[in-house]
C-alpha cells in the first residue's frame, strides 16, 4: 500500500487514497450509503426503544388480549422480529444495486492504478 | 428414572448417556479439526482462517459464537420463569445484529486485517490506540468467558448429577472442558474453532427446532393454547427468599422481572441499551468477519445470522412457555432445580423424548459452551499477539511467525486462566457478567468503532478518552452497583458498598464514552498523519480497495 501512495504522490502531489476521496463518484457513493444507514438506523432504534419503554411502564396495554391469550405485547415483539428480517432483505437489496456497483467500479480503478 | 426425576436432588436423566454423546460430538469435532489445521501456516490462516470461508457459513458460525449458554439456558428458563420479560430480553439480543449490519461488518472487513484494534488504530497513532483496543478487548473476554465457565459448573450439577459440594468432580469436568477448548484453538486454529461453530450451531438449530415442533404439536399449532395452559398450570411461585410470586396471567404481559420497581425498570432500560449496541462491539463477533474474502460476503454473514438467531429467538419463545406449561411442577420446579432456571430446557427435554432427548440437549449444551470460550480465546489472544505484542511491544516489527506463535502461548494461558476462574468462580451468582460485558463493548468499544469510520475530526485523544472512559465507568459503577454487594442476589452478600442504584451501567457509561470521544477530540490535537490516513481510511472502508484478500492454497 505505502508503494502505491509514494508512486502516486509523486505525479499529483495526492496519494491515489486522497484524490479518489475528492471525486463526486466517491461521494455520490458516500452519500448513498449514509442517506441509507443513517435513517435507517435510527428508525430501528427509536422502535425498539418505544418498545422497552412500552413494556417497562404501559405494562396493561401490553397485557390487553387481542387473540386468545395473545396480547398486543406478543404481537409488538413478534413485530420487532419482523421489521428486522425486513430491514436486513431492504438493506441487502439497496446495497446491491445501489452501493456495490459504484464500489466495484472504484475498487478497479485503484487496484488498476497501482 | 421417575425416582430420579422426582428425588430431591433434583437431577433428571442417564448422565453416562450425557456424556457419551457429548463424547460423540468432541470425537467428531476433533476430526474436524484436525483436518482443518493442515493448512495453518501463517497468521491470516491462524486469526482468519485464511479468509476462505463462505458468508453463509461464516453466518452459521456467527450464530453459533453468539448463541451461548446464556442464550440458549437462560432465555428458555427466564420465559418459563418471568414469562414475557424473558422474551423481552431476547428482542434486544436479535435487533442489535441491525447494528453489526448498517454500519459496522462491511466497513470494517474492509478496513482491518486480524483484530478490532486494526480498525480502531488504522489513522491514529498506533501504539497507545492499540494498546487500549486491546485492554477492551481483554476486558470484555475475560467476562464473558468467566460467565461461561462459571456457567459450566451449574451445568455440571444439573446434567452429570455430580453435587456442588462435590467440588473436585466438577472441577475435573471444568478442567476438561477447558482443555479440550485449548486443543481445538491450538491445533485447529480460527479455521478449526469456526468449524465447531457451525457444527454446534446445526446441533442447537436442530435440536430445538424438534423440541418447537413437538410441543406446538402436542397444543395443534395453536400459539395461544400453549400459553393457555402455561398460565394456567402456574398461578403462583415462591422465591427462593420465601416470597410469594403471583404468576398466571402474569405470565403473558411484561413486568414479573424487571417491572417491580421504578428502579428496575430503568434498569431494565439500562440493559436494553447494552444488549443493543453491544452486540456490534463484541470482539469475538468483529472478529469473524475477517474470515470471508470480501465485504460483500461480511455482509452476507450478518444477514445469515439475523435470520438464524432470530428464528432461534422465536423457538425459545415455545422452549420458554412449553417449559412452564408441560413440566410437572411447572415454574416452581424449574426455579428450585439444580441449575436454577437454566434446567428448563433440559427438563422440557426429558418430558418430552426422556433419556435420548435429555442427552442430546444436554451434549448441545456442553458444546455450545466448548464452541463459545474456544471463539472467545482466539479472539482474546489474537488481540494480545497481534495488538500488544506485535505492535505495541515490538513496533510492529515482528516475523509473523512469532506472532503466530505468541498467540498460541497466550490461547494456553488464557486457557489455564478460563479453568481456574471457572472452578473458583463456581456457584457464585456472577450472571451480571454477561451484561456486564455487553455493557463495556456498547461503552468502549462501539463509539470508537463508529466515530473512526463516520467521523473525520476523530482523533488519537478522542479514541483514547472514549475507550478508556467507557471502560473504567462500566467497570467502576458495576463494582458500586447491586450486582456486586448490599442485596440477598449480590456477589457479596455481606458487604454493602451499592452507591450506584442500577444493575447495568449502560445507560450512564454509553453517553458518557459518547460525549468522552466528542471532548477528547477537540481538546487532542491533529495530527497530519491522521489526516492523509482518513482519506485512505475511508476509500478503503466504502470500496474495499487494498483490503486483505483470501489466502489460496
Amino acid at each position: 500500500m505505502s508503494a502505491l501512495n509514494e508512486r502516486s504522490s509523486e505525479s499529483t502531489g495526492g496519494t491515489v487514497y486522497e484524490q479518489v476521496q475528492a471525486s463526486p463518484e466517491f461521494a455520490d457513493l458516500r452519500s448513498r450509503l449514509r442517506r441509507f444507514v443513517f435513517p435507517m438506523s435510527a428508525a430501528f432504534l427509536i422502535w425498539y426503544l418505544v418498545y422497552v419503554l412500552l413494556a417497562s411502564y404501559a405494562p396493561s396495554f401490553m397485557a390487553i388480549k387481542v387473540l386468545g391469550n395473545i396480547n398486543v405485547g406478543l404481537i409488538i415483539g413478534l413485530l420487532q422480529f419482523v421489521t428486522t428480517f425486513a430491514i436486513t432483505t431492504i438493506y441487502v437489496r439497496y446495497a446491491n444495486k445501489h452501493l456495490d456497483p459504484a464500489a466495484e467500479r472504484i475498487r478497479e480503478r485503484i487496484e488498476g492504478a497501482a | 428414572m421417575n425416582v430420579i426425576a422426582q428425588a430431591p436432588a433434583g437431577g433428571v436423566g442417564n448422565p453416562a448417556l450425557n456424556i457419551g454423546i457429548f463424547a460423540a460430538f468432541v470425537v467428531v469435532t476433533l476430526i474436524v479439526v484436525f483436518r482443518a489445521s493442515r493448512n495453518n501456516r501463517t497468521a491470516a490462516d491462524y486469526y482468519a482462517a485464511g479468509r476462505a470461508f463462505t458468508g453463509p457459513q461464516n453466518g452459521v458460525a456467527i450464530a453459533g459464537d453468539y448463541l451461548s449458554a446464556a442464550s440458549f439456558l437462560g432465555i428458555a428458563g427466564a420465559i418459563a420463569v418471568n414469562g414475557y420479560d424473558g422474551f423481552l430480553y431476547s428482542i434486544g439480543f436479535l435487533v442489535a445484529w441491525l447494528v453489526a449490519l448498517l454500519l459496522v461488518a462491511e466497513l470494517l472487513r474492509n478496513t482491518g486485517k486480524f483484530t478490532m484494534g486494526d480498525v480502531l488504530a488504522f489513522r491514529m497513532r498506533q501504539r497507545p490506540v492499540r494498546a487500549a483496543a486491546a485492554t477492551s478487548t481483554l476486558v470484555v473476554s475475560f467476562f464473558y468467558l468467566l460467565a461461561q465457565m462459571a456457567g459450566a459448573g451449574a451445568l455440571v450439577a444439573l446434567l452429570l448429577q455430580i453435587p456442588n459440594e462435590n467440588v473436585l468432580g466438577q472441577g475435573i469436568v471444568i478442567a476438561i472442558v477447558g482443555i479440550l477448548m485449548i486443543v481445538y484453538v491450538l491445533v485447529g486454529g480460527m479455521k478449526g474453532t469456526t468449524w465447531v461453530q457451525i457444527i454446534k450451531a446445526a446441533l442447537l438449530l436442530a435440536g430445538t427446532a424438534v423440541i418447537t415442533v413437538w410441543v406446538l404439536a402436542i397444543f395443534g399449532f395453536n400459539l395461544s393454547a400453549l400459553l393457555g395452559q402455561s398460565v394456567s398450570a402456574n398461578p403462583s411461585l415462591t422465591t427462593a427468599a420465601g416470597a410469594e410470586k403471583l404468576l398466571g396471567e402474569n405470565l403473558l404481559a411484561p413486568g414479573l422481572q424487571y417491572g417491580a420497581t421504578a428502579t428496575a425498570k430503568i434498569d431494565f432500560l439500562s440493559l436494553g441499551l447494552a444488549l443493543v449496541l453491544g452486540t456490534a462491539g463484541l470482539p469475538h463477533i468483529l472478529m469473524r468477519f475477517y474470515t470471508v474474502p470480501t465485504a460483500k460476503e461480511a455482509r452476507r454473514s450478518v444477514v445469515w445470522a439475523i435470520w438464524l438467531i432470530g428464528i432461534f429467538y422465536l423457538f425459545s419463545l415455545v422452549l420458554g412457555y412449553g417449559a412452564s406449561a408441560l413440566v410437572p411442577g411447572g415454574a416452581q420446579r424449574i426455579s428450585t432445580a439444580p441449575g436454577g432456571t437454566n434446567s428448563a430446557a433440559p427438563l422440557l427435554a426429558f418430558e418430552l423424548g426422556g433419556e435420548i432427548l435429555l442427552g442430546l440437549i444436554s451434549a448441545i449444551a456442553f458444546a455450545t459452551i466448548l464452541a463459545v470460550v474456544a471463539g472467545l480465546t482466539i479472539t482474546a489472544s489474537a488481540s494480545f499477539a497481534h495488538d500488544v505484542y506485535a505492535n505495541v511491544i515490538k513496533k510492529g516489527e515482528t516475523a509473523p511467525d512469532s506472532e503466530v506463535k505468541v498467540a498460541r502461548i497466550t490461547a494456553v494461558v488464557i486457557g489455564a486462566v478460563a479453568i481456574a476462574a471457572g472452578i473458583l468462580a463456581r456457584n457464585q451468582n456472577i450472571a451480571f457478567l454477561v451484561a456486564l460485558a455487553f455493557a463495556v463493548a456498547a461503552s468502549a468499544n462501539l463509539p470508537t468503532i463508529l466515530y473512526s469510520l463516520f467521523w473525520k475530526r476523530f482523533n488519537t485523544t478522542g479514541a483514547l478518552w472514549s475507550i478508556y472512559g467507557g471502560l473504567l465507568s462500566c467497570v467502576l459503577l458495576i463494582v458500586f452497583s447491586p450486582a456486586v454487594s448490599g442485596r440477598p442476589t449480590s456477589m457479596i452478600k455481606d458487604a454493602d458498598f451499592a452507591i450506584f442504584p442500577l444493575a447495568n451501567p449502560g445507560l450512564v457509561s454509553i453517553p458518557l464514552s459518547f460525549l468522552l470521544g466528542v471532548i477528547g477530540t477537540y481538546v487532542g490535537a491533529r495530527h497530519h498523519v491522521e489526516i492523509a490516513k482518513y482519506s485512505e481510511m475511508e476509500v478503503r472502508s466504502l470500496t474495499g480497495a487494498g483490503s486483505e484478500k483470501a489466502v489460496t492454497h
